[in-house]
C-alpha cells in the first residue's frame, strides 16, 4: 500500500527528531487540555504518538486517493458557468476526505473544532499532500486564514467563521491582489466604506485569487479615504454570496485552484481588529504562514518528480544498463537528494522557530492574565520571532527555487518521454513554476531575508557551531562551512564597504544564499551525527554550497554588478 | 428513524503485496509475513453502512471473527466511524470454513442483535467464495441481496437497493432485517476521522488488556471495567460466551477440505488466427467446438 509518509524516509527522520517538547507542551497547556477533550494528548510522548496517526494516515489519503487523481485534475481545471465556479471532480472529491479526516482546521484551537497541532506537523501534512497533487494544496492551505480570525478577529468572528472553516463547510480565500497591486500591495485600492450604522462595504477589483470563488474571504481593502499607502489599509471578512467572480484564469500550471478575478458592488463586510493595522500586521503575518506553506508545497512537488525521475531511472534501459548507473544521470540524482533532504531540514527547523515564537506569545498572554511575571519568555518571544520572520523567506527563496530545479531535473532524466503528457513529470514542472512568484517573489524573498543577513542573526550560533567537536568523518565539512562563513563576512563586509544601494540590492542574493547554505550546512551536520547515511548527504552538500559560495563570493568581489549603471547602454 | 446496522468484517493477508518471504520452501503460506489489510469489500460495506446511518440514522456496529490481532481491523473501523465493535475469538473457532464461519457469525448476530441490516462485503480476497453472506443470511432466515450497488432508500420497513447483475443492474425491495452483501465499486471507503483516530487508539480487547503490564496491579475485571467507562473496551466473545455447539466450530465444523493446491501458469503454445469474415468465425466455431470450448 503507498504512504506519502512511511515510503518517505527522510520525512520520517525529520519527524522523530523534532524536539518540539516545549512548544507542544505550550499548546496543550500542560497536557492539560486532556481533561476536556478526549483526543488531546496526555503527555508529549502521546502527543507525538497522535502526530505520528495522523500522517500515516494522511500519507495513506494523499498516496492511495488524492495522487492517482492529480493529472485528470490538472486535465479538467474548474470551470466558471453563470458566475459559479465549479471545482475538478477530483478536487470536490480530495475536500470532502479531506474534511471527512478532519483536517481543515489543523492549527486551529480545539474548542472550534481544530485539532490544535503545531505548524510543523501542519507543515507535514501539506508538503504530503503538495507531492500528490500541488493544487489542491492551494485549496488546504487557504484554512489558514482562520488563524488569522482567531488571532485578530473578535469573539463574535470567531465563533461566526472559525467552526465553519475548520469542519471544512465553508472553504477560505485571502483577497490581496489587484490589477496594479501584486507584489507593491501598499498599492491597494478596493474601497471600504461605512454607512450611518457604521456597518462596512466592500466595493471594487481583486484579481489573482486563489480560490476567489470561496465561500469567505479575507480581504485587504483601503479604508481610509483620500489615504495613500499601507497605513490606509484595513482587513475585512465577508461571505463569497455576495461577491461577484468575473473570470478564472488559464494558468501554466496548478489548474487544479481556481484562480479568479473578483468584483465587489457594496458588499457587506465585518473588519478584523482595528483599522490601518490591515496591511502592517494582520497580512504581513498571515503571508508568513503562507510563505511557509507555499515552501512545503515547492518540497512536495519536488518530492513527487524525484520519486518519478528515481523510478524512471531505474527501469529505463539505454546502452545495455539502466540509465540511473549512467555517471552523469547517477549525479543529478544524487543532487536532487541532497536538496531534498537539506531543504526538508531547512523547512521543518524554521517550521519550529515559527512554533516556538507562537507558543511563547501564547504563554506571555496567559501569564499576563494571571498577573505572573512573564518578561523572560517575553525577551526569548521577540528573538524567536526575529529568527522566524527572518527565516520563513529565506526557506521560501530555498525551497521554491529548488523546487523548480529539481522538477526540470527530473523531467530532463526522462528525456523525450518526460517531455510528453503521458508522464506526470511535465506537470510537476509547471506546478513548480508558480511556487517562486506567488506570495511574494523570490526576489523579494530575498529582501525579506537581507535585513536579518545584514544583522548575522546566527552570527553567535555560528560561532558556537565552529567550536563543536565533530566526528572525524565530518570534520572536513565543518572546515568547509568555517571557509564559506569568512568567504560571506569578507563579501558582506565588502558590499557594506561600497555604500552602493544597487550593488546591494542585487548582491543581497549571493548574500544570503551563503548564509542559507551555513545553516543548512549545520542542520545536516546535526543530522549526520544521529544518522551514519547522512554523513554522506552533509558531505556533498556542503562541498556543493562551498563551490556556489566561491561563485558567490568571486561575483561580489569582482565587481560584477559595476555595470548596473550602464544598464541602458547594454539594453539598447 | 434509528436503524440498528451490523456489518461482518474480516483482516485478510495482503494478497496484493506478497514479498519472497511469505511461500515457505514446502510452496505452503507463512502467515507471519504476510501483511495483513482491511479486506477490500468489507471495507465498502462498512462505508456503505456508514452512508446509510449518517442520511437515515441509527447506529453501526462492526463484528469480526478472528485471531487476537484482529482487534487491529476493529480498531480502524472505529476510526471510519463505526459506533461499536465487537471480536470473536476463541482457539476452538481456528481452520473455520465458511459453513462454521457464518454459523458464528449468525450466533454473534442474534446475541448481539436485534438488526435491521447486516452489511457484508461480497467476499474477502484470501478465500474468494463469496459464501459467508448467503450463509449467514441463511442461518438466520433472512432475506438478502448480493452485489449491492447502492442503497437507494430506507423506510422503517423496507429498503431499496441497486444490485448488480451479468449485463446490467436491477432493483429490489426487500423487507426488513436484510442481509446485504456489498460491491467494492459501491463506494469509496472514508478516511479515518483524526480526533477518532486519537481518541480511539487506546481502545483494547479483553485479550489485550490481559497482556497489559497494569493487569499485574489491577484485577482484569476492574481494568475492563476502567476501559468501559472511558469507552475504549472492545467487547470481546469467546465460544463459552457465545454457547455454540463445539461439534459445528472451528476445524471440526468445517467439512470443507483442500484437496489439492495447485499452480495453473496459463500460456500460450500456439495461436491461429481467423480472418474477420463470415467464413473465419465459422471457422472459428468449428475449431473451439472440435478442442471442446464449447458443447
Amino acid at each position: 500500500m503507498p504512504n506519502f509518509f512511511k515510503d518517505n524516509a527522510d520525512l520520517m527522520f525529520q519527524f522523530e527528531n523534532l524536539n518540539i517538547e516545549e512548544q507542544v507542551g505550550i499548546l496543550e497547556n500542560n497536557y492539560t487540555q486532556a481533561e476536556q477533550f478526549d483526543y488531546a494528548p496526555t503527555s508529549y510522548e502521546d502527543a507525538l504518538d497522535n502526530y505520528r496517526r495522523v500522517l500515516e494516515m494522511v500519507g495513506d489519503l494523499t498516496a492511495e486517493q488524492i495522487a492517482p487523481r492529480s493529472s485528470q485534475v490538472d486535465i479538467d481545471g474548474n470551470t466558471l458557468e453563470d458566475g459559479i465556479v465549479h471545482y475538478a471532480k477530483g478536487i470536490r472529491q480530495a475536500l470532502d476526505e479531506l474534511s471527512a479526516a478532519e483536517l481543515m482546521g489543523a492549527t486551529l484551537p480545539r474548542k472550534f473544532g481544530g485539532l490544535n497541532f503545531p505548524s510543523t506537523v501542519h507543515m507535514m501534512t501539506t508538503e504530503m499532500i503538495s507531492r500528490a497533487d500541488a493544487s489542491l494544496m492551494n485549496l488546504y492551505l487557504l484554512q489558514d486564514i482562520a488563524d488569522t480570525i482567531c488571532k485578530y478577529g473578535n469573539d463574535a468572528q470567531r465563533e461566526e467563521f472559525i467552526p465553519q472553516l475548520a469542519s471544512g463547510k465553508c472553504t477560505g480565500a485571502m483577497v490581496l491582489t489587484e490589477p496594479d497591486a501584486g507584489s507593491d500591495l501598499q498599492a491597494i485600492k478596493l474601497q471600504a466604506y461605512q454607512d450611518e450604522e457604521g456597518n462596512w462595504f466592500l466595493k471594487g477589483m481583486k484579481r489573482f485569487i486563489t480560490n476567489g470563488c470561496a465561500d469567505i474571504l479575507l480581504v485587504l481593502a483601503r479604508s481610509e479615504e483620500g489615504s495613500k499607502g499601507a497605513r490606509g489599509l484595513s482587513l475585512f471578512v465577508c461571505y463569497g454570496e455576495h461577491v461577484k467572480v468575473r473570470r478564472i484564469e488559464h494558468k501554466l500550471g496548478i489548474n487544479g485552484s481556481p484562480t479568479c478575478e473578483l468584483q465587489f458592488d457594496d458588499t457587506p463586510a465585518q473588519l478584523i481588529g482595528k483599522t490601518k493595522l490591515g496591511l502592517i500586521r494582520y497580512v504581513m503575518d498571515l503571508m508568513n504562514g503562507a510563505r511557509l506553506g507555499i515552501a512545503a508545497q515547492g518540497l512536495g512537488i519536488a518530492e513527487a518528480a524525484y520519486a518519478e525521475a528515481l523510478k524512471y531511472a531505474g527501469e529505463r534501459k539505454q546502452f545495455e544498463k539502466a540509465i540511473r548507473d549512467i555517471p552523469p544521470v547517477t549525479n543529478m540524482l544524487i543532487d536532487m537528494r541532497v536538496a531534498l533532504e537539506s531543504n526538508r531540514a531547512l523547512l521543518y527547523s524554521t517550521a519550529k522557530w515559527v512554533d516556538l515564537a507562537g507558543t511563547l506569545a501564547k504563554r506571555v498572554e496567559e501569564l499576563k492574565e494571571k498577573g505572573e511575571p512573564y518578561s523572560d519568555d517575553r525577551k526569548r518571544m521577540k528573538k524567536a520571532s526575529g529568527i522566524a520572520e527572518f527565516l520563513t523567506p529565506l526557506t521560501k527563496y530555498f525551497l521554491t527555487e529548488t523546487s523548480n530545479r529539481v522538477t526540470y531535473d527530473a523531467l530532463q532524466i526522462h528525456g523525450g518521454t518526460g517531455y510528453m503528457k503521458e508522464f506526470s513529470v511535465e506537470r510537476h514542472v509547471r506546478d513548480a513554476r508558480i511556487t517562486n512568484i506567488y506570495e511574494g517573489t523570490s526576489q523579494l524573498q530575498i529582501v525579506a531575508a537581507f535585513g536579518g543577513v545584514l544583522r548575522d542573526v546566527f552570527g553567535e550560533h555560528f560561532t558556537a557551531k565552529e567550536e563543536e567537536t565533530v566526528p572525524t568523518d565530518l570534520k572536513k565539512a565543518a572546515d568547509q562551512l568555517k571557509t564559506i562563513r569568512s568567504l560571506f563576512v569578507d563579501a558582506a563586509k565588502y558590499v557594506d564597504d561600497k555604500d552602493d544601494r544597487s550593488v546591494a540590492d542585487v548582491a543581497a542574493k549571493e548574500l544570503v544564499e551563503m548564509y542559507g547554505f551555513l545553516h543548512m550546512g549545520y542542520l545536516l551536520l546535526d543530522d549526520a551525527q544521529r544518522d551514519e547515511r547522512k554523513k554522506l548527504v552533509a558531505n556533498r552538500f556542503v562541498v556543493d554550497a562551498l563551490a556556489k559560495s566561491r561563485k558567490n563570493f568571486e561575483a561580489i568581489m569582482s565587481d560584477q554588478f559595476s555595470d548596473l549603471e550602464q544598464a541602458d547602454a547594454i539594453l539598447a | 428513524m434509528n436503524f440498528n446496522t451490523v456489518v461482518m468484517v474480516k483482516q485478510v493477508p495482503d494478497t496484493s503485496n506478497i514479498s519472497g518471504e511469505v511461500m515457505k520452501p514446502d510452496g505452503t503460506v507463512n502467515r507471519a509475513k504476510l501483511p495483513t489489510i482491511f479486506n477490500p469489500d468489507d471495507k465498502v460495506a462498512l462505508e456503505l453502512a456508514l452512508q446509510v446511518r449518517d442520511r437515515f440514522g441509527g447506529k453501526v456496529t462492526a463484528v469480526t471473527m478472528g485471531p487476537p490481532k484482529a482487534a487491529e481491523l476493529l480498531r480502524d473501523c472505529l476510526y471510519m466511524g463505526a459506533d461499536d465493535v465487537c471480536l470473536i475469538t476463541d482457539r476452538k473457532f481456528g481452520g473455520a470454513d465458511t459453513l462454521a464461519t457464518s454459523y458464528i457469525l449468525s450466533e454473534t448476530i442474534q446475541k448481539l442483535g436485534p438488526f435491521d441490516l447486516v452489511f457484508a462485503g461480497r467476499q474477502a480476497i484470501d478465500g474468494d467464495t463469496a459464501q459467508v453472506g448467503p450463509q449467514t443470511a441463511e442461518k438466520l432466515g433472512l432475506p438478502q441481496i448480493t452485489y449491492a450497488e447502492e442503497v437507494i432508500d430506507l423506510k422503517e420497513d423496507k429498503i431499496v437497493v441497486k444490485r448488480r447483475i451479468d449485463g446490467g443492474y436491477e432493483i429490489l425491495e426487500s423487507s426488513l432485517p436484510v442481509l446485504i452483501t456489498v460491491l467494492q465499486e459501491a463506494a469509496t471507503p472514508r478516511p479515518f476521522k483524526a480526533t477518532r483516530l486519537m481518541a480511539l487508539k487506546n481502545a483494547r480487547t479483553r485479550l489485550e488488556l490481559e497482556k497489559m503490564p497494569e493487569t499485574a496491579a489491577k484485577p482484569l475485571d476492574e481494568l475492563i471495567s476502567d476501559y468501559k467507562n472511558k469507552g475504549l473496551y472492545i467487547q470481546t466473545l469467546s465460544r463459552e460466551d457465545l454457547g455454540v455447539d463445539l461439534e459445528r466450530c472451528g476445524i471440526q465444523g468445517s467439512p470443507t477440505k483442500v484437496h489439492k493446491v495447485e499452480s495453473v501458469v496459463l500460456t500460450g503454445e500456439e495461436h491461429k488466427q481467423f480472418p474477420a469474415t463470415r467464413e473465419g468465425i465459422g471457422e472459428l466455431l468449428d475449431s473451439l467446438i472440435e478442442e471442446h470450448f464449447f458443447g
